[in-house]
């Protein structure tokens, strides 16, 4: 060191090339962007924004059109009700959904913990926690079987839960021999499996304890995605399980996890499930499992894994509800609301591939 | 190679073998729509204990979803392929399934349609159903006599299957309509009615969330609403939880056509006013029957009088008989009903 005081030591011959050399660090370009640009930007930072844009003006547009019949508090509070089963299965189908996989049983899981609950307490009249407990355990056991099918023998997820479905459906009926349980007898031999759909009035709006369920597990999900390691984990599996792996996360004992997770959030599905019909049917729930998909796509969630919301999910849930609502209260015949609900699923996931193309 | 080949061939004829010896019997082929509504899993018991009685071998099996027609297809190429004598069918799609069926008729196989007609009716050798339309009707009728005055004034909601307008979600809700006395427009589709005391028309999937959802919306569309006619009882009990939510579940009369045994307390609780009971083991049953009398060497079974199908009946339920209309109490029909 003979130059002290200066700021650069002096450069050695062969340093001399570095002068010609790139001396700035990475930096992202900013360019002037087009306002359609800056929006596309907008939306790519804000993944619900989407959604909550196209819940706001559909609400406006049936609003408009149908008038006070559907703005009443307690017409958009029945919404609320009409989607709590498919935002509690939404739910466990966001995380899965995360992890680039795909939950095809859901709905069946949904069922058979239905009828475990009601056997045991209705049919059997064991106690009713212990009931909800043990569905509860089954949908567990129903997720361990997912998980352990797709990171154990590295099955893709759409083929394991295509089989389980079928299996989880199958054993539903042998259980439920086909047979419905009547909503007097659960409500006369064990309430508590009704608890879930008892109404609450606020203002005219009529919500059930079962609606309150579904936004405290949403608000719970919402804290564990976005506060917590496992949450960022779920996310790092999704998008690149590879880098995932190198960087040190188990990424077999993160998609075990999910599906068992997701088998739990079932169980607690069927509890809703039983609060709002009161019955307990092995015919429920059939539509379940492509409700929650479309409800997860809808709510901005890529199917590819690595990005998706659970707020985005309870907002595509409710899109889809006002969508049914509002087309059933306007008259339309219910052939051109399946046709309304159809565009809306692709309309949704085009706007969400015109987002990731955003390049700034 | 060839050792394997010899074995094979062995397997074979023994296979062979034991297939003719157990062929004595004749075989009847049971196809249901799916195995998971009540309904056919009761009218498969009804088939099995029939073929006991006759003697004879049943094979059962379903479409995978209601809708299902490859699936039944593939059933009735499979049933030729065993030599079955007879097949009894309830078709997801009545004009779809038709090929298949001329393909078992001119293999010598008697073809009968349980439940729900083949289209053209006379693609089968004959049909064993319910007369949806006169279950239909018979509610509606009850419906207006126990309304008395206040049908004039009637607000109507009526809880149908699903979009596809199969005959016998027709047929009932038409017969429901006329029973009631509202002019029908064309008697093959649902919804062209005029009248302006139907609020409304939904689909429930005949189940009972599908059953409460309809319910919420119609009653979104019309407070009013007084008298509710269902699909089947599953979807009336749906009906019935979104109507009991806000209070209405007093003064709603409900009416329903199945008469399985939850559908039939239902009726007893004063959930359901008035239900059309059917008979589905005795489809099943019948239909046996004029298998064996076939295979016997006997002729083909023979429509009702004034119909083109062989009616199984249906009978009346309610714990408040209307008029002069006959019908059975709830504790009656508790020993006919099924599921």
């Amino acid at each position: 060191m003979t130059d002290i005081g200066s700021s650069r030591p002096a450069a050695q011959a062969f340093e001399l090339v570095l002068d010609k050399g790139e001396s700035r660090v990475a930096e992202f370009e900013v360019r002037a962007r087009s306002p359609l640009q800056k929006l596309q930007h907008f939306l790519h930072a804000n993944p619900t924004a989407v959604p909550a844009i196209v819940l706001l003006l559909s609400v406006a547009a049936f609003g408009f059109t149908v008038g006070s019949r559907f703005l009443s508090t307690f017409n958009l509070s029945l919404i609320i009700q009409q989607v709590t089963i498919i935002g509690v299965i939404g739910a466990a189908q966001t995380l899965i959904v995360i992890t680039a996989g795909i939950d095809l049983s859901v709905g069946a899981i949904m069922v058979l913990c239905s009828i475990i609950m009601g056997k045991l307490a209705v049919t059997l009249g064991l106690p009713a926690p212990i009931a909800l407990l043990v569905g509860v355990a089954a949908g567990a056991g129903c997720g361990v079987l997912n998980g352990a099918l797709v990171t154990r023998l590295k099955l893709p997820p759409f083929i394991v839960t295509l089989g389980t479905w079928s299996i989880f459906f199958a054993l539903n009926l042998w259980y439920s021999a086909s047979e419905t349980i009547r909503s007097q007898e659960v409500a006369k031999i064990a309430p508590l499996l009704q608890a879930l759909g008892t109404p609450v009035n606020v203002l005219g709006a009529r919500f059930t304890y079962g609606s309150f369920f579904m936004l405290g597990l949403v608000a719970l999900i919402w804290f564990v995605l976005n506060r917590t390691a496992f949450g960022r984990h779920l996310y790092a599996v999704g998008d690149d399980p590879d880098a995932a792996r190198l960087s040190g996360i188990r990424t077999d004992r993160i998609l075990f996890s999910v599906y068992v997770i997701a088998g739990v959030i079932c169980a607690l599905g069927a509890w809703t499930l039983i609060g709002r019909i009161g019955s307990i049917s092995p015919q429920a729930g059939q539509t379940a499992n492509l409700d929650s998909i479309t409800a997860v796509v809808v709510g901005g969630a890529s199917l590819f894994g690595g990005r998706g919301s659970i707020i985005g999910t309870l907002i595509g849930a409710l899109i889809v509800g006002v969508f049914r609502n509002g087309l059933a209260l306007s008259d339309v015949d219910v052939l051109w609301q399946e046709f309304a609900v159809g565009w809306l699923i692709i309309i949704a996931v085009a706007l969400d591939q015109w987002i990731r193309k955003v390049s700034a | 190679m060839r050792q394997s080949f010899g074995l094979f061939a062995a397997l074979a004829l023994t296979l062979g073998a034991t297939s003719a010896f157990a062929a004595d019997k004749p075989i009847v082929g049971l196809i249901t729509k799916t195995n998971t509504n009540p309904f056919f899993v009761k009218m498969k018991a009804g088939a099995e204990e029939a073929a006991k009685a006759n003697d004879v071998e049943l094979r059962s099996f379903a479409g995978k979803v209601d809708g299902d027609n490859e699936g039944q297809v593939a059933a009735i190429e499979n049933l030729i392929a065993a030599g079955a004598k007879g097949i009894l069918i309830t078709p997801n799609d009545s004009r779809a399934i038709v090929p298949a069926v001329e393909k078992a008729r001119a293999a010598g196989i008697l073809v009968i349609a349980l439940d729900t007609p083949l289209d053209p009716a006379n693609a089968a050798d004959a049909t064993f159903a319910t007369d949806n339309f006169l279950a239909g009707q018979l509610i509606g009728q009850w419906a207006a006599k126990t309304l008395g005055a206040k049908a004039a004034s009637a607000k109507i909601a009526l809880l149908d299957l699903n979009v596809n307008q199969i005959s016998v979600d027709v047929a009932r809700d038409q017969g429901f309509l006329k029973g009631f006395g509202i002019d029908l427009g064309n008697p093959a589709k649902i919804g062209d009615e005029k009248d302006a005391r139907i609020v409304g028309h939904d689909v429930t999937l005949g189940s009972e969330e599908g059953g409460r959802k309809a319910m919420e919306n119609l009653l979104q569309k019309d407070p009013g609403i007084s008298l509710v006619y269902t699909i089947n009882e599953p979807a009336a009990a749906g009906a019935y939880e979104a109507l009991r939510s806000v209070g209405r579940d007093k003064d709603v009369l409900i009416v329903s056509v199945d008469g399985g045994c939850p559908g039939v307390r239902n009726v007893k609780d004063g959930v359901i006013g008035a239900t059309s009971m059917q008979f589905p083991l005795l489809m099943a049953a019948k239909g046996v029957e004029a298998v064996k009398a076939f295979a016997s060497g006997g002729g083909k079974p023979k429509a009702s009088p004034g119909l083109d199908f062989v009616n199984t009946g249906v009978e009346l339920v309610t714990d408040k008989p209307a008029g002069e209309m006959p019908s059975i109490d709830s504790a009656a029909a508790l020993k006919k009903c099924w599921g």
